[in-house]
């Protein structure tokens, strides 16, 4: 049985040296992607554009505009002078949050009864950096308040009281970059897509171009037809794997804290079960357009948007919770940001990995089930 | 103009033998839609929280039901060592811990500083971030109602001047619901997915099974064959544009403000860039499978990622902005968020409308030449 499945394995191996372009674009692609996309996702809100439109132009009201415009967090774009600007600001994109200080500003700062009101109005189409930008904000009011304040006691001869010091402490990730959150989610995505189409179309070209038959009344099974047609590709997908994490390493810096030999086992299950969800793909469908079009949307569009790796799985309905599992990204995900993020060993992930290989049984023996009946009935 | 019909009518024919496709082409974006549009959102509902009160008094205990009133944070251990708080976090069971020191409530009563710990799981950046400005949010406001109560306590009954607050105000999108950013954005995304898979397959297929020679010996031009050939694609484009902008009415309560008419124009000029992006992909390809490999990877993938639709084009490096430059689902992205959130239309959106108008005039410059010297 070994010697015929590597007679398949060396005939796929001649197929795929053949098409050099294809080969090319499927280890190299990966890499070159991993590069570009790696720097492109972040969520990091930094230099927010802050339109100011100071109806007060005290020295009060430039004070607290400095204060804003101090931080790293926000760039003045433009000073606006009339009531229509602040619409078309928004409209137009030219800033992200437009500042408005009523010409009250500075008499009611002193004001013992009414305290001095600002505005701030952010565009919240994006409403994920609306509500960062909005954070902001708040925080930036409430630092001038104390500030402020503790100005005003001290010339009064008292001493401010701050009951709470807080002291935000962020575990693995002290920068927040999201960087390095994102990057194991591109990984697992590039990994899904390169395993469930190459294998999916390779399957299926046979079938289209009628040389399946030929293989059928071949002395092979059709199980080992299967083995060895996908083992040139888990070779491939796990050779990706490798370069992807070294560029990760040099180009992004993500360090692998964990143990290499888990990271390449689960990698490898992970590879297993996407490629038996190509397996069942290709048996389903008998042309590659029809492959293509059922492994896009069944591979890319989940890993993108269900697999946790951009939207918190949380966050999401409940519905939509359980259907999220039906993408085996979203537990390799947590497979690779517990190895590679926290460190951490097999008690964090051990039943991600159960998953993974019961989803790959499940997907293969749908695929021997259906196909057993397709020959059947042919 | 005859034989443009012909073809098209060809291609129509084909359509209707492979059912399975034609029922994949329009019936998965709408399905997509709903499952993708619920799941895309960034909202942080529940933060998930661990609490180390080595307190336990009156004082701490009100200081934590200030987090537990918020409806931010569900409170899903107490825990009485710190080993413990550090286990839950490796293991992914919160992503906060708060840690109330031994003297809080002597510190609070003696007018001293108490220093409280916040514990995150930064590895999600952005959830992490979101919830400390909830949690710093709960702080001012708790420490501004201590000192307030002190402040009267003393005879002082007014608070010291200089309480600038702030009034923020959401345009657009007031209830701050990723969703409604997200939903457009999909929309642009599964119509080039459509409409890509179809055209990038549409020559090569012909050539592998070897009937694009007889398309060759026939007297139809190349032009006409080109046009014959991607008018049923742009037409299936549009009934599927259609279809998921109906869910998203209908599903999502998302309304479209501005002009309708003008929304279909500019799918018009964006199913004219996807469409010739898969034609060229059809024209350099030998195999099916290398168009459908360069399809994803050199046109699906950057579209989703460098397109803005979830990653602020502002953030990204300025040499991987130039690259956005060159996706056209970048500028429909900003007119389908243009005029499905803002209501705004051409006098806003001219130069993102020029933009994909030139993009798509040149792709299919492009494609075509390719095409008229494969034909040769």
């Amino acid at each position: 049985m070994i010697n015929r499945i590597s007679a398949v394995v060396e005939k796929e191996f001649k197929h795929l040296l053949r098409d050099k372009r294809m080969l090319f674009v499927i280890i190299f692609f990966p890499v070159f992607l991993l590069g570009i996309f790696g720097y492109a996702v972040n969520f990091d809100v930094h230099h927010i554009q802050l339109a100011v439109y100071d109806q007060d132009k005290s020295e009060m009201s430039r004070d607290f505009i400095n204060s804003l415009s101090k931080s790293d967090y926000f760039d003045i774009s433009n000073y606006l002078t009339k009531d229509s600007e602040i619409k078309k600001s928004l409209d137009e994109k030219l800033a992200q949050v437009v500042l408005v200080i009523p010409n009250d500003f500075s008499k009611n700062l002193y004001s013992k009864k009414e305290s001095a009101e600002v505005q701030f109005l952010i565009d919240g189409v994006n409403g994920n950096t609306a509500t960062i930008i909005s954070n902001y904000v708040k925080a930036a009011t409430l630092s001038y308040n104390a500030k402020f304040q503790k100005e005003v006691l001290e010339k009064t001869g008292k001493r401010a009281f701050i009951p709470i010091d807080l002291r935000p402490l962020f575990q693995f990730n002290p920068e927040l970059s999201t960087t390095k959150f994102l990057i194991p989610g591109l990984i697992a995505m590039i990994l899904i897509i390169t395993a469930v189409i190459t294998v999916s179309l390779s399957l299926v070209r046979e079938k289209e171009h009628g040389t399946s038959d030929q293989l059928k009344i071949s002395s092979l099974s059709t199980l080992e037809i299967i083995i060895g047609k996908t083992i040139p590709y888990i070779l491939i997908a796990l050779l990706d794997a490798v370069f992807i994490l070294i560029a990760g390493y040099i180009l992004f810096n993500v360090e692998i804290k964990g143990n290499y030999l888990l990271l390449f086992l689960s990698t490898f299950i992970f590879i297993l079960a996407s490629t038996s969800l190509g397996i069942f793909i290709s048996v389903i469908s008998d042309t590659q357009q029809l492959a293509f079009t059922f492994a896009t949307m069944a591979s890319m569009l989940p890993s993108v948007i269900l697999s946790g790796f951009i939207f918190p799985i949380e966050s999401m309905p409940y519905a939509i919770q359980v259907i999220t599992n039906i993408t085996p990204a979203k537990f390799f995900i947590v497979i690779l940001r517990a190895i590679i993020l926290r460190g951490v060993g097999l008690q964090a992930f051990w039943h991600q990995l159960i998953y993974l290989i019961f989803f790959a049984i499940i997907f293969l023996f749908l695929a021997t089930v259906i196909g057993n009946y397709k020959t059947k009935s042919a | 103009m005859k034989t443009i019909l012909h073809i098209v009518k060809k291609e129509f024919l084909q359509f209707r033998r492979d059912p399975k496709m034609f029922a994949m082409i329009l019936i998965s974006p709408v399905v997509q839609l709903i499952f993708l549009g619920y799941a895309a959102n960034f909202d942080v509902n529940v933060v998930h929280t661990a609490i180390f009160d080595q307190d336990k008094t009156i004082t701490s205990r009100q200081f934590i039901e200030k987090f537990q009133g918020s409806g931010y944070f569900e409170t899903d251990y107490y825990v009485d060592n710190y080993k413990k708080l550090q286990n839950l976090i490796d293991n992914h069971k919160i992503i906060f811990g708060l840690v109330i020191p031994k003297d809080f409530e002597k510190k609070i009563e003696r007018n001293e500083t108490a220093p409280v710990q916040a514990v995150f799981d930064g590895s999600d950046g952005n959830t992490a971030a979101i919830s400390a400005g909830y949690v710093q949010l709960i702080v001012s406001n708790y420490s501004k109602s201590v000192v307030t109560d002190f402040l009267n306590k003393n005879g002082m009954k007014i608070i010291p001047a200089g309480n600038v607050e702030s009034k923020v105000r959401v345009w657009y999108n007031p209830e701050l619901k990723t969703r409604n950013f997200m939903v457009p954005g999909i929309v642009g995304l599964l119509l080039m997915i459509v409409t890509l898979i179809l055209t990038s397959l549409a020559i090569v297929k012909e050539k592998e099974v070897g009937t694009l020679e007889q398309l060759i010996v026939t007297p139809i031009k190349s032009h006409q064959l080109l046009i014959g050939k991607l008018i049923p694609f742009a037409l299936l484009g549009f009934v599927a544009e259609i279809i998921v902008l109906t869910a998203m009415v209908f599903v999502f309560n998302i309304p479209v403000r501005g002009n309708l008419a003008f929304l279909f124009f500019t799918t018009f000029l964006y199913i004219l860039s996807t469409l010739g992006l898969g034609l060229f992909v059809s024209t350099i390809s030998k195999t099916q499978q290398q168009a459908m490999m360069l399809a994803i990877f050199v046109v699906m993938m950057p579209m989703i990622y460098l397109s803005g639709f979830a990653f602020p084009i502002e953030n990204m490096p300025k040499i991987i902005q130039y690259f956005t430059y060159f996706i056209p689902l970048r500028y429909f992205m900003v007119i389908m968020r243009g005029i499905i959130l803002k209501g705004v239309g051409f006098s806003d959106l001219w130069m993102e409308t020029t933009l994909l108008f030139i993009i798509g005039v040149v792709i299919i410059f492009l494609s075509s030449l390719r095409f008229r010297k494969r034909l040769d």
